[in-house]
């Protein structure tokens, strides 16, 4: 067996772990496993690179292993539960990042090399690049919005979407341009270098202009969609240097990332154009002001100790947590709660809509992380039955996904969403900080429900005054 | 390239296949473990970086590309380790 053939055996080795390991994803008992699996998969496609391959420069490729090692260690140890969205957009970024740059090195290579490049090769160069650009500035875009650092709600300046075009065509013109200057290079090679330099300062443009315009809350759509485009462009670069490695692993994650952002499109009843065109809600809610009467009916609001009654003689409970309490960093006092409930022999239930929070599955980490067991989770679809028989359900820091005018009014912009059925259960509780309206920038009706309480303050403080209640009643 | 196509498109049936079976409570490390498995490109910046001589455009674009690819790699397997071993099913 040839050397060659040794590394196209690890690959084919590697790509099988990756997929049984994604397939182990498919239940909490084995994901571990299934993460280690593909992590195996992947040292076993770097050792084989690095040793049955030519290296020239071990001791160098070594150096940028143990770097990027370290800084990814660092990293990963030290990120909170509830950083984990910008966490996973900044990596996204990196993997776009390198791609692109494989790509731009690979123009150097065949340059030094002396080797010619196809016109078909200068496109997915070009493709390369710009899919990976676009993740790179698209996800540190994305970061921002996410870690606070700049503003969640949608940004947007006259022109914006001229600009947009003008940088799309730009990026297309720059790929067709260095297809044509293909059969000159690499002789004369400075139309694809030119070529490339324009479609990478056209894709960092376009990755920043395609997220500025999208809200913070809609975000989970987005770090999915880039997450899709981080294994395209892994793949475009597979193309590129005729790897099939790279190529198979980019396809896995591009479908991943795509059936990712469509579940979250489908829990919103929009499509993903509707959210890339943006503009929609932000993070701090716009025109209305919050109000406590609604046609005519009042919000009652309740204390702490009267939920705790409530709860304490409840036969069964559905928590329903959403963004606030991952800011509040509630999730701690919220399991407590079900501990001091579940104690009482009350049984308690988490209800999780699909975009609750900012990424998808953000408040089954959080609530692991608290140590709730994870058959107590419940997806929208399996407990929306179940509200009927709860005497209470509490939501903490959820607004948009369990409004029911989504239900039936045509006007609402979140109208055919489907939602959480709180305001079936016995009793509502809801705690907020105020009246301001959610996301989308609506009222909620909930909250002018008969049986609905409001139990406003700060979801953690509230919360622990809850359990504080609850374990002087013993 | 056709070749290339086919198993492109092949292996996007597969993760189809594979992935719209994961829960909606694993869809954070589903993410982040599937972003360290596009850390892949950490072969290609390899071959790039590793096997070019004379061309120190080559090597250095290639290197940096190797440390973003290495953190996207390591950084993306160890946070979903974190985050899955925090799952757990009581009694």
């Amino acid at each position: 067996m040839n050397i060659i053939a040794i590394v196209d055996v690890a690959y084919l080795v590697a790509a099988i772990l990756f997929i049984s390991g994604l397939k182990q994803l498919t239940s909490p008992a084995t994901a571990r496993r299934g993460n280690q699996l593909a992590a195996v998969g992947m040292l076993i496609a770097v050792v084989a690179t690095l040793f049955v391959k030519d290296i020239l420069t071990p001791a160098e490729m070594l150096g940028g292993l143990v770097l990027g090692t370290g800084i990814g260690v660092l990293l990963a140890k030290r990120v909170e539960m509830t950083g984990m969205p910008e966490l996973v957009a900044a990596f996204n970024g990196f993997g776009g990042i390198a791609s692109a740059l494989v790509a731009g090195a690979e123009i150097s290579r065949l340059i030094a090399d002396g080797e010619p490049l196809g016109a078909a090769s200068a496109v997915t160069i070009a493709l390369s690049v710009l899919i990976g650009m676009i993740t790179f500035t698209g996800s540190f875009v994305a970061f921002g919005k996410l870690s606070g650092r700049i503003n969640g709600n949608p940004i947007s300046f006259p022109g914006m979407r001229f600009i947009t075009v003008l940088a799309a065509a730009a990026a297309i013109g720059a790929a067709v341009w260095m297809a044509l200057e293909s059969g000159a290079f690499p002789a004369q090679p400075d139309g694809v270098i030119d070529g490339a330099l324009a479609v990478t300062i056209a894709a960092f443009a376009l990755g920043i202009l395609l997220v500025i315009p999208i809200g913070g809350a809609d975000m989970p759509v987005v770090v999915a969609l880039l997450n899709s485009y981080s294994g395209l462009a892994a793949s475009a670069t597979g193309f590129v240097l005729d790897n099939t490695a790279l190529i198979v692993s980019g396809a896995l994650v591009g479908a991943s990332g795509l059936i990712l952002t469509n579940i979250m499109c489908v829990a919103m009843n929009r499509s993903l154009l509707n959210v890339l065109v943006g503009g929609f809600g932000g993070d701090s809610a716009t025109a209305i002001e919050g109000t406590k009467s609604m046609e005519g009916k009042t919000a009652t609001s309740t204390s702490a100790d009267d939920t705790a009654i409530l709860l304490a003689y409840a036969e069964k409970v559905i928590v329903v947590p959403g963004y606030g309490m991952a800011v509040a960093q509630a999730q701690h006092a919220v399991r407590e709660m079900g501990d001091e409930l579940e104690k009482r022999g009350v049984t308690v239930k988490y209800a999780i809509h699909p975009v609750a929070g900012r990424m998808p599955g953000h408040m089954n980490v959080l609530l692991a992380e608290a140590n709730v067991s994870y058959d107590l989770l419940f997806e929208m679809d399996d407990i929306n039955g179940e509200f009927d028989t709860c005497d209470v359900a509490i939501v903490i820091g959820a607004n948009d996904v369990v409004n029911p005018s989504a239900r039936h009014d045509k006007s609402s912009p979140i109208y055919g969403m489907p939602i959480l059925n709180v305001d079936k259960a016995r009793t509502s509780i809801v705690l907020k900080r105020s009246m301001r309206p959610g996301y989308a920038g609506v009222q909620n009706e909930l909250f002018f429900n008969h049986n609905n309480r409001m139990l406003f303050g700060d979801a953690k403080a509230s919360i622990t005054a809850v359990v504080n209640e609850l374990k002087a009643m013993d | 390239m056709l070749e290339n196509i086919i198993v492109f498109v092949l292996a996007a049936f597969v993760g189809r296949e594979v992935i719209s079976k994961v829960p909606q409570t694993l869809h954070t490390p589903l993410m982040s473990g599937s972003n360290a498995i596009s850390g892949i490109t950490v072969v290609g910046a390899l071959v790039v970086a590793g096997m070019v001589e004379g061309s120190p455009w080559a090597t250095w674009i290639g290197f940096a590309a190797l440390v973003f690819a290495t953190v996207n790699v390591v950084g993306g397997f160890l946070v979903t380790d974190r985050m899955l071993q925090m799952f757990k099913k009581k009694g």
